[in-house]
């Protein structure tokens, strides 16, 4: 027992000397981002770090922040909530300031507590489950998206483009599904339509031509489902094998190649919510342009990850201090930031008040904004 | 109107296939009074090989048509018998004579070595495959309500009825079915009498592990998406049609396997879709309440 305690105590001790140091007015300030660098989604880690990698480097070519250099860690979690527990204390042990990321929600959110505590501040890329931030402390922020976002565009979108007819509204009863349906719902309520029928339905199941029946029986034309793309396409192929003229609209679980192999030459026309491609915009065409001098091609959440931390910058220069309670205040009453992103403000929550998600359609095996 | 019939031709096609499982589960219980497990997992073993099948064929540029769909019955029937076959002979004939737990347990985890032997070696995620028969016919027109019978639907109704009815034939009326039949009444007796009760049991297993093949190549023509962990949940509502039907007896599985399609159809066509396994799990219940041993078994008579 007080060998342990003992050890805490070291521990401790050293964690309060890395501290010391970093806090030092010479030395660079340790930022970090933290994802999966490994496992079944490394690919993502590889995003961020790359992105995180490139802003550092054009952030201390520009002469730093508060005139010192940054030094980036990278942290890895695996998607693991666990393991993104201690990667969240070992990079506060080390004196980190800052993180960008994780990019699962579910590593995302537990660590976002230890930030709290360990004060560090924290803007994710990725994580659009809309707990990360409605539960989280003076410390979370992203870049991103959150799935409830991703509702009000699809309902206003639905009541618009598909006026008189008939809409049904189906989920499959997880955080993610009907989050998403129940904030379509209420958009589409008050764009002034009403669902004709609105259903669960059991993830996991196969054969959905019940419900798929009681569509046609009550002439449904436009179907919102709050799900992943396994059910969605079977209740679309279900619908197209019962006669059914059924447009598909669902959410970003929908853009994934395995949508289009399931649902084959049906899937024409279907559409999904998704973030606009941020590679195109105006604003980041010359980072963009550096990354392609590297030939890494900026896809997915580099240029989120790359934004995260141009905002960081900008905030502790505004504040001239990198405290990270300062910074944090400064994100939500100041701005907007200037990012490869376009401008970005923040809410009292630190949820981006301008929500980037526009309409993708499938069409002949791809999909395209539109 | 329509719209019952509507759901009434997606009721017996998803308990055709209900059905067809659930005949393995009593086949086995009534031979050797065990519940097979892992059966649901044959199914599933039966669905791979068939996408296998397909996936083969469709490389050699051969897959449309009546014949490629008979290939991966065939193909798949093949393979799927072997691993009943192979089944039997490792899990549960060295344990045949010891206490009745002993093959259950065996059972259960044949069925999770099952899952993760597919899963290893095919990954975890789902495999899709298109449609091979699309498009339908036209059964009736009420208003603007179509009622539309697919190709595949049919090809489940027909194949399920004439596998069935050659399993009876052969159950009924060969000299491998006169010893099963033996077997299931007294097992000791009919080896006096010179029937190889090993042997018999070998190929009732090889028998269910075909027909759950024929029902895991329908599963993937109709709904064109598997992956490792199908099994689980059509074994477990097959075992129910099972035991609905009363276990043992060949025509109450498939009775049993309609009645619970039938009825998770219509509940989900009338009422909740959400409590559509809680409504066929009462009637179940209900059921044994009042027949104990399902609907068409056979009182136990205790043998002394």
């Amino acid at each position: 027992m007080l060998t342990r305690r003992g050890l805490i105590a070291a521990s401790a001790g050293l964690g309060i000397a890395a501290d010391a140091r970093a806090q030092g007015s010479t030395g660079p300030i340790r930022i970090a981002t933290a994802g999966p660098m490994t496992g079944q989604y490394a690919a993502f880690g590889t995003q961020m770090r790359l992105g995180a990698e490139q802003a550092v480097a054009d952030l201390n070519a520009a002469g730093g922040v508060l005139g010192r250099q940054l030094a980036l860690e990278i942290g890895d979690d695996a998607c693991d909530p666990r393991q993104a527990v201690s990667v969240a204390n070992q990079l506060a042990g080390r004196g980190v300031r800052f993180v960008a990321g994780h990019f699962c929600s579910g590593s995302s959110i537990p660590a976002s507590k230890v930030y709290a505590e360990e004060g560090v501040l924290q803007i994710s890329p990725a994580s659009t489950n809309p707990r990360f931030t409605d539960e989280g402390g003076w410390n979370t922020f992203r870049t991103c998206g959150r799935d409830d976002q991703q509702g009000q565009v699809a309902g206003a979108y639905i009541a618009k483009t598909f006026p008189g007819r008939k809409v049904a509204i189906l989920h499959d009863n997880s955080a993610y599904g009907k989050g998403l349906a129940d904030e379509t719902k209420k958009a589409l309520n008050a764009a002034g339509t009403t669902e004709t029928l609105y259903a669960a339905y059991t993830p996991g199941e196969r054969d959905y031509n019940a419900i798929v029946s009681r569509l046609k029986g009550a002439g449904v034309e436009v179907a919102y489902v709050g799900g992943y793309h396994t059910e969605a396409g079977l209740i679309l192929r279900q619908a197209k094998e019962q006669g059914m003229n059924l447009t598909l609209i669902g959410g970003d679980a929908l853009v994934t190649n395995e949508f289009w192999q399931i649902t084959g030459a049906t899937g024409e026309g279907t559409l999904m919510t998704f973030s606009s491609d941020p590679r195109k915009r105006a604003t980041a065409a010359e980072v963009v342009q550096r990354f392609r001098a590297k030939n890494i091609d900026p896809e997915g959440y580099v240029l989120y990850t790359y934004a995260a931390l141009q905002i960081w910058a900008q905030a502790a220069a505004k504040v001239n201090s990198t405290d990270p309670r300062r910074v944090a205040a400064a994100l939500k009453a100041q701005g907007p930031w200037q990012t490869v992103l376009g401008p970005i403000s923040f809410d009292a929550k630190g949820d981006v008040t301008v929500p980037d998600y526009v309409f993708y359609i499938w069409r002949n095996g791809s999909y395209a904004e539109i | 109107m329509a719209y019952a019939l509507q759901q009434l031709i997606n009721g017996i096609s998803l308990g055709m296939i209900y059905g067809l499982i659930a005949v393995g589960y009593t086949m086995v219980y009534g031979i050797i009074g065990m519940i097979n497990f892992a059966h649901g997992d044959v199914f599933m073993i039966g669905a791979f090989i068939a996408l296998i099948t397909a996936l083969l064929l469709s490389a050699g540029g051969m897959l449309d048509g009546p014949a490629a769909i008979l290939l991966m019955l065939l193909i798949s029937m093949a393979f799927t018998a072997f691993y009943g076959w192979t089944m039997e002979r490792v899990a549960y004939r060295p344990l045949r004579g010891s206490f009745r737990l002993a093959p259950l347990i065996t059972a259960i985890g044949l069925s999770i070595v099952l899952q993760n032997y597919v899963q290893v070696s095919q990954g975890a995620r789902v495999k899709p495959m298109e449609a091979l028969l699309p498009g339908g016919i036209e059964v009736m027109r009420d208003g603007g309500f179509v009622v539309q019978l697919s190709f595949t639907q049919m090809l489940i109704i027909g194949v399920t009825l004439a596998v069935l009815a050659v399993f009876t034939l052969l159950v009924t009326r060969t000299p491998l079915g006169r010893a099963m039949r033996a077997c299931e009444q007294d097992r000791k007796m009919a080896a006096l009498l010179g029937i190889d009760t090993d042997r018999t049991i070998s190929l009732t297993f090889v028998i269910g592990a075909a027909l759950a093949a024929v029902a895991g190549t329908m599963y993937l023509l109709r709904y064109g998406v598997i992956d490792f962990y199908i099994g689980f949940l059509a074994g477990v509502k097959a075992f129910t049609a099972a035991v609905l039907g009363g276990i043992g007896s060949l025509p109450g599985a498939v009775l049993g396997g309609l009645l619970i399609g039938l009825i998770e159809t219509f509940w989900s066509a009338y009422f909740s879709v959400q409590y559509k396994d809680v409504a066929a799990f009462s009637i179940l219940v209900l059921t044994l309440i009042f027949l104990p041993t399902g609907l068409l078994g056979r009182q136990e008579v205790e043998k002394v």
